[in-house]
């Protein structure tokens, strides 16, 4: 199959080869896995809630690429991306969408609740907006042990409209934590649009009521997220403070699964598939350099999909909860 | 290989929908986010995209279907070379997707039984005491505690500099410094989510609330980031934090001031939920809530921060959770109280004394977990029981452990459980009707006299 013609960045970059097939086979694993969700989501194998982050691939696989041993992650209810980027096992994910003993929360989380204290990654949060000083404490808490940490704040365009996320900058900057808040402008809370919803003509620039840094950033390349989130990075680990990223990204299916999705077009869409969309921009950028990648590509390509098919049989295979598991982790008995 | 394409579910609650209209036809090549279907649901009308690359080799349920059951085949999709009538016709049956519910089994779905409560005495006989205020042994319990362990700090508004705004703090700041003991703005949505994130990254924090009226603000991170986190994490992220504050009436406060959230937190699974009367309660029981693991909502009581009484002079004296108190032994009546409840169960008890009617007074101290076996043991020896509490009487801890007498003790009752509650009414600010809203030592003799019928 030919590659699609992805308008990318003119920018010149010096990303090498290696860096950029990581790069490619990170975004892919969540695509395909997202993708795989979805349709074991129409088979009924998942129930509830299931929000996609097929689309916004870039955001967290560039962010991730300026991580550093025992820095810190958390986001809100669309985590499946994140978890997976942060190097969380594809199966155990896959098995707690559908909801069974194999998965990271033995199967008492669901999509949209998931934690691992071994990759750093804090949840997985399902109130809106919730996880921002959350996410600042985790911060507080590497400033009060005295190390260099960073924590990585995940949240949306809607939650930036939640009165939790200003108390939090207000208290980070006050307290310098370091704390990277990254708003993740997908252009719609649920079917509300950034322009129905504030007259602020920037997400980011609200930092700068409480002083501080942050910039806009170009969510479909991956070169220029894991740019500024070096700049964020940087600025954290030197403990001037908080940093904040507003990523300009999109999403390409419905809030969730059963968001019929109207308030847009499907030409908006299209569009951004065709033009923008952060893999293809890779692959092209790859190709150009070396028409003869298309052989490693093609490798990735299966490779990715026979992990996505693993942890799709898996999350079948895996039986659910014993009953006796309604009991237990509700406290810890001391 | 040719794949079955299957009706799919697309909202938590479908189970079947209408395929409203094909948008690709038999020969037509799709690639992933292609757009194949409209589908409308139960609630909406939904675009059905391809997962799969490949040709649509046959469609099987035509356009303007009604009724179609999620996982029915809808459509067969072929690679290159291949024809849908070269393979099998599909099954008509669904995929075996669905998971077969399992049934319930009666043992498994029931809660663990509590386990033999601990009945021993809280210090040793002979344990040198020293009169302390409530207030002095919540300072006391919070320092040694900091002195122990480092992880171990304080914040909230006007704990540092002002040292407390009811002094509760007072000194801290000078002992652990400003890292260890942190004025917050008056945010408390804000930092009790700081507080919650800092205690999985390995901190110990104390969060006060000015009072608990203003947790209302942060209760979401009190009940769904705190108290529910370990059981969605499976095990893995508990919240070993503890947020503390005056709780309930204080005096000429009004409404908005003066409310109790005992029976709120205590509803709530994944909370510990402590409400000390004395203060070496209040001292043993916040040791124990600091070290706990667990989220604990430690509810204080402005009136009471002044009053003196003894406490054990040991070096590390703690109380633990689920052990009720029994402050008088009696044979007429159960009083069952914690907090300040236990000021009225305390002084009505003496008064009925002197009438010839003993009761028998329990302080709970904490109510989740609750030492209900204390209650019931009791009830069985008195057969008659009240209890008192400050909260409004709708959905209160009176009722919840009134229902467990019912259900454990019914054959031994000799009168109904009665309560005594604040009234069903926002808090008055005029004293006269503050002092009707709020319940007293009145009522509770009151109460005793009707269910020993005198």
């Amino acid at each position: 199959m030919a590659a699609k013609r992805a308008t990318r960045s003119t920018r010149k970059s010096n990303a090498s080869k290696e860096e950029l097939l990581q790069y490619y086979k990170d975004m892919l694993l969540i695509r395909r896995f997202e993708e795989k969700a979805g349709q074991l989501y129409g088979m009924g194998l998942i129930g509830g809630f299931c929000h996609l982050y097929i689309g916004q691939e870039a955001v967290v696989v560039g962010l991730e690429a300026c991580t550093e041993e025992d820095d810190k992650r958390i986001t809100t209810y669309r985590d499946h991306g994140h978890m997976l980027a942060c190097g969380m096992d594809p199966k155990g994910v896959m098995a707690e969408l559908t909801g069974r003993e194999g998965g990271l929360s033995k199967g008492k989380g669901g999509s949209m609740h998931m934690f691992s204290k071994e990759a750093h990654f804090y949840g997985g949060h399902g109130i809106v907006g919730a996880n921002v000083p959350l996410g600042a404490g985790l911060a507080f808490s590497d400033k009060y042990k005295g190390n260099d940490r960073v924590t990585f704040t995940y949240f949306g365009d809607g939650a930036a409209n939640q009165g939790q996320v200003y108390e939090t900058y207000n208290m980070a900057q006050l307290w310098e934590l370091p704390v990277i808040f990254v708003i993740e402008n997908n252009k719609y809370a649920m079917g509300t649009s950034v322009q129905r919803a504030t007259k602020s003509p920037s997400l980011w620039e609200r930092g700068a009521a409480y002083g501080i840094k942050g910039e806009e950033v170009d969510g479909m390349d991956v070169l220029a997220v894991k740019e500024a989130g070096q700049r964020a990075v940087e600025h954290c680990r030197a403990a001037k403070g908080p940093y904040i990223l507003e990523v300009m990204t999109y999403r390409y299916r419905g809030h969730s699964m059963s968001d019929p999705a109207k308030y847009r077009t499907r030409d908006e869409v299209q569009k951004m598939r065709e033009e923008r969309d952060a893999i293809e921009q890779v692959r092209a950028r790859l190709l150009e350099a070396d028409p003869k990648v298309e052989d490693e590509l093609k490798a990735i390509d299966k490779e990715i999909k026979e992990v996505v098919n693993a942890a799709a049989d898996f999350s079948k295979e895996s039986p659910e909860p014993a009953l006796s598991e309604l009991w237990t982790d509700i406290t810890i008995e001391a | 290989m040719a794949t079955e394409i299957l009706m799919p579910a697309l909202s938590p609650t479908m189970e079947e929908g209408t395929l409203a209209k094909w948008l690709v036809k038999e020969g037509d090549t799709v690639s992933s986010g292609d757009i194949m279907a409209e589908i409308e649901t139960d609630k909406a009308t939904m675009e059905f995209e391809a997962v799969d690359e490949g040709i649509v080799g046959k469609i099987l349920v035509a356009e303007g279907a009604e009724g179609v059951k999620v996982n029915t085949p809808i459509a067969v999709l072929v690679e290159e070379g291949e024809s849908a009538d070269d393979i099998a016709a599909p099954a008509a049956a669904p995929a075996a997707a669905v998971v077969e519910e399992a049934p319930v089994v009666a043992e498994a779905a029931a809660a663990p039984a509590q386990v033999a409560v601990d009945r021993s005495p809280d210090y040793p006989e002979g344990t040198e005491m020293v009169s302390t205020t409530v207030r002095e042994a919540l300072r006391d319990a919070m320092a040694e505690e900091m002195r122990a362990d480092d992880t171990v700090f304080v914040m909230g508004e006007e704990v540092a500099e002002y040292q407390g705004a009811y002094k509760v703090t007072q000194g801290l700041l000078d002992e652990f410094g400003a890292r260890r003991v942190v004025d917050t703005p008056i945010t408390e949505h804000g930092f009790a989510g700081i507080g919650v994130g800092a205690s999985w990254g390995g901190l110990k924090p104390i969060v006060e609330f000015m009072t608990f009226n203003f947790a209302m603000q942060a209760i979401d991170h009190i009940i769904n980031s705190a108290a529910k986190t370990l059981y969605m994490s499976g095990g893995q992220m508990g919240s070993p934090i503890v947020f503390r504050g005056p709780n309930g009436a204080a005096a000429r406060v009004a409404a908005q001031h003066s409310q109790d959230y005992a029976a709120w937190y205590a509803s709530v699974p994944g909370l510990r939920v402590v409400q000390p009367y004395s203060a070496a309660d209040a001292k043993g029981l916040l040791k124990s809530a600091i070290r706990d693991p667990n989220p604990v909502v430690f509810l204080e009581n402005e009136i009471l921060y002044g009053q003196s009484f003894d406490v054990p002079k040991l070096d590390d004296f703690t109380i633990p959770f689920g052990k009720a108190r029994i402050w008088r032994e009696g044979s007429d009546v159960t009083l069952v109280s914690w907090g300040i409840g236990m000021k009225y169960a305390l002084e009505a008890a003496g008064e009925l004394a002197k009438e010839g009617i003993n009761a028998e007074v329990i302080d709970l101290r904490s109510l989740r977990p609750i030492d209900m076996p204390a209650v019931i043991e009791s009830v069985k020896k008195t057969n008659r029981c009240v209890t008192i509490e400050e909260a409004w009487p709708v959905a209160s801890m009176s009722d919840h452990i009134g229902s467990a007498i019912m259900r454990e003790a019914f054959d031994y009752l000799d009168a109904p459980v009665l309560k005594c509650t604040g009234k069903d009414v926002p808090m008055p600010y005029a004293a006269n009707l503050e002092k009707l809203a709020l319940t007293s030592t009145k009522e509770v003799i009151d109460a005793v006299k009707a269910v020993t019928y005198r």
